[in-house]
């Protein structure tokens, strides 16, 4: 991407990269043109690979000592709190891991939301991150199950159930996963060889996701197309380098709050009891970061429409580049967008809220309202919004309304960004 | 001429793609069966009971197919109680005389037929079951009544071996 043809300075150098081009991808990225008013909610895609390194790293350690068998995995995971050296520390990263990963990822979400990174030509960095997601969350979902606790174990029968929904062969297709008649020994250990394989899957897909990124460059908080490299730009070395790492440093105090004081916060007691295929726990909630999606599945009242419903949720944000009409990408530039954006936030907080609370009453009502509101906002507002909204003309640069461009109309421009 | 040659070439590739296909097909098959209940756990697909213990009233919870069975000896009420419902009033009808052989013993899948947790015996708004996890009603024949379970729960295959056993499966 970079203007001049690079040649390594030492001549061992010159001799490996004209063999295998490692030097010229490095210069690539190091040079690589970035908006210069990439704010700190861009930081997050540094974060999140740091998430997947840390899930990774701690994951594989962990594997050392974890044992994936029904009568032997609780015990392995006590083991490693309390016999294995470092074990509690391993396992507490691990595991708040997942929830910091998500919060970043939710975080990176809402910023394309926001600015609307998924418009062309950047729907394929889009569905590749979408893919990302829905891998995550199986990652997520099958690495609960592995501890075999209460809620590993139930939380795995309502899942797979899931399936069962499918007419006609759905109880094949569950008894399938199970590889038996319930969730069992061979259900964890098939569990555990994917949740294994699935970050480096991920891994892969990052690697796509960063590849498609770098064809058309970022976006940027003003989401109009730039020249590369002009002085709207600066090379990802140092510039870009240094911000992401201060930010994932301010992350990391987070992540760091969480293992050392308070580790357990954001998991299930119940989790700490043996599973029992005999004794359901009284409430089963699933993980924080799943419970809007459970909100929607609870709020429909039959069972093969309310796993429709639940799997459209996700599957529709791949859609989106479609969906949205509007040529504007930032948020900035459309007073309407931005109001319902928000409006999508709060709905989006409330139904993960109605998500952990039980299905009944006014929490049910709330949850339905929500449900119909979320789909209402992608399959109507945003499609409606793309013809009528009256947005804000955008500026030509990013200088130009800070440097006051030769143009006459950049006063009106520079007032609408304030 | 050239049209009967390219003709021998489309059905070349045909039926290579044909070979093709089968040949990836019975190579995926074993990958994809691997998954299926083995041997070893259909070998344990049946599961005998003693219930003479079973006061009326009681129910007693036995572990088949890894799957809890409640096996519950019901009350003369009870039972009054189950086949008094109108078919009309059942979300999934299904008279009690079909359900319970002899009327006194009701034997079946203690699992709630929406996403598989295992209700709680003398709960609900129906005097039968209660689900905890997505709020499902059962009666005393184990009919869904109320809630997100689409059908009753299950009636396993089962038969008196004598009086005081009970063979599951």
């Amino acid at each position: 991407m970079s203007d001049h043809e690079y040649v390594p300075k030492s001549k061992f150098g010159k001799w490996f990269n004209d063999r295998l081009p490692l030097l010229t991808l490095g210069n690539h990225l190091a040079d690589y043109p970035t908006p210069k008013n990439l704010n700190y909610w861009w930081t997050f895609g540094g974060i999140l690979t740091f998430c997947l390194i840390t899930q990774i790293v701690t994951g594989l350690t962990l594997a050392m000592h974890y044992i994936a068998h029904a009568d032997l995995a609780f015990e392995s995971v006590e083991h490693i709190m309390r016999d294995v050296n470092y074990g509690w520390l391993i396992r507490y990263i691990h595991s708040n891991g997942s929830s910091m990963f998500f919060l970043a990822v939710y975080i990176h979400i809402f910023r394309s939301l926001f600015y609307g990174s998924y418009k062309s030509p950047r729907e394929i960095i889009w569905i590749i991150g979408i893919i990302i997601y829905l891998l995550m969350m199986a990652a997520a979902f099958m690495g609960y199950v592995l501890p075999w606790g209460q809620m590993s174990f139930w939380g795995a029968t309502v899942i797979t159930n899931l399936f069962s929904a499918i007419p006609f062969i759905g109880e094949g297709i569950v008894q399938w996963l199970w590889g038996g008649y319930s969730v069992d020994n061979p259900t964890l250990t098939r569990f555990f060889t994917l949740h294994y394989l699935i970050p480096f899957l991920i891994l892969g897909l990052v690697v796509l996701h960063i590849w498609a990124l770098h064809i058309p460059g970022n976006n940027n908080p003003v989401g109009i197309d730039i020249k590369k490299p002009s002085k709207d730009t600066v090379p990802f070395h140092p510039y870009i380098v240094i911000k992401d790492g201060f930010a994932l440093l301010m992350f990391m105090i987070v992540f760091a709050f969480f293992v050392f004081y308070s580790p357990n916060i954001l998991g299930h007691p119940d989790n700490y009891i043996e599973a029992n295929p005999m004794v359901t726990p009284a409430h089963i909630v699933p993980e924080w970061y799943l419970l809007p999606f459970y909100a929607i599945l609870r709020s429909i009242p039959d069972k093969l429409m309310g796993v429709v419903a639940m799997l459209s949720a996700i599957l529709i944000l791949a859609a989106l580049p479609w969906l949205d009409k509007s040529k504007i990408r930032s948020a900035v530039f459309r007073p309407l967008y931005k109001q319902f954006y928000w409006i999508l936030v709060a709905d989006v907080i409330i139904l993960g809220y109605v998500g952990a609370m039980p299905a009944e009453g006014l929490y049910l009502l709330v949850a339905r309202v929500a449900t119909a509101y979320y789909f209402i906002h992608f399959l109507i507002i945003l499609p409606v919004l793309g013809f009528k909204e009256k947005t804000i003309p955008l500026p030509l640069s990013i200088t130009e309304p800070v440097l006051e461009g030769p143009l006459s109309s950049s006063t009106i421009k520079k007032e609408s960004l304030n | 001429m050239s049209e009967k040659k390219i003709k021998r070439r489309e059905f070349l590739f045909t039926a290579s793609y044909a070979v093709g296909v089968v040949g990836v097909g019975a190579v995926i098959w074993p990958l994809v069966d691997q998954m299926n209940p083995d041997a070893s756990v259909k070998a344990l697909a049946s599961t005998e009971v003693d219930v003479s213990s079973v006061e009326p009233g009681k129910a007693i919870t036995v572990l088949w197919r890894g799957k809890p069975v409640f096996i519950k000896r019901r009350t003369t009420e009870e039972i009054a109680e189950a086949r008094a419902v109108k078919m009309d009033d059942l979300k999934d009808p299904q008279k009690d005389e079909d359900r319970a052989k002899d009327p006194e013993w009701l034997v079946m899948v203690g699992v709630c037929t929406h996403l598989g947790c295992v209700p709680l015996n003398d709960k609900g708004d129906y005097n039968g079951w209660f689900c905890p996890c997505h709020g499902s009603h059962y009666d005393t024949s184990g009919r869904i009544r109320k809630g997100p379970a689409p059908t009753n729960m299950e009636i396993p295959k089962y038969e008196f071996v004598n009086s005081n056993i009970i063979k599951i499966g």
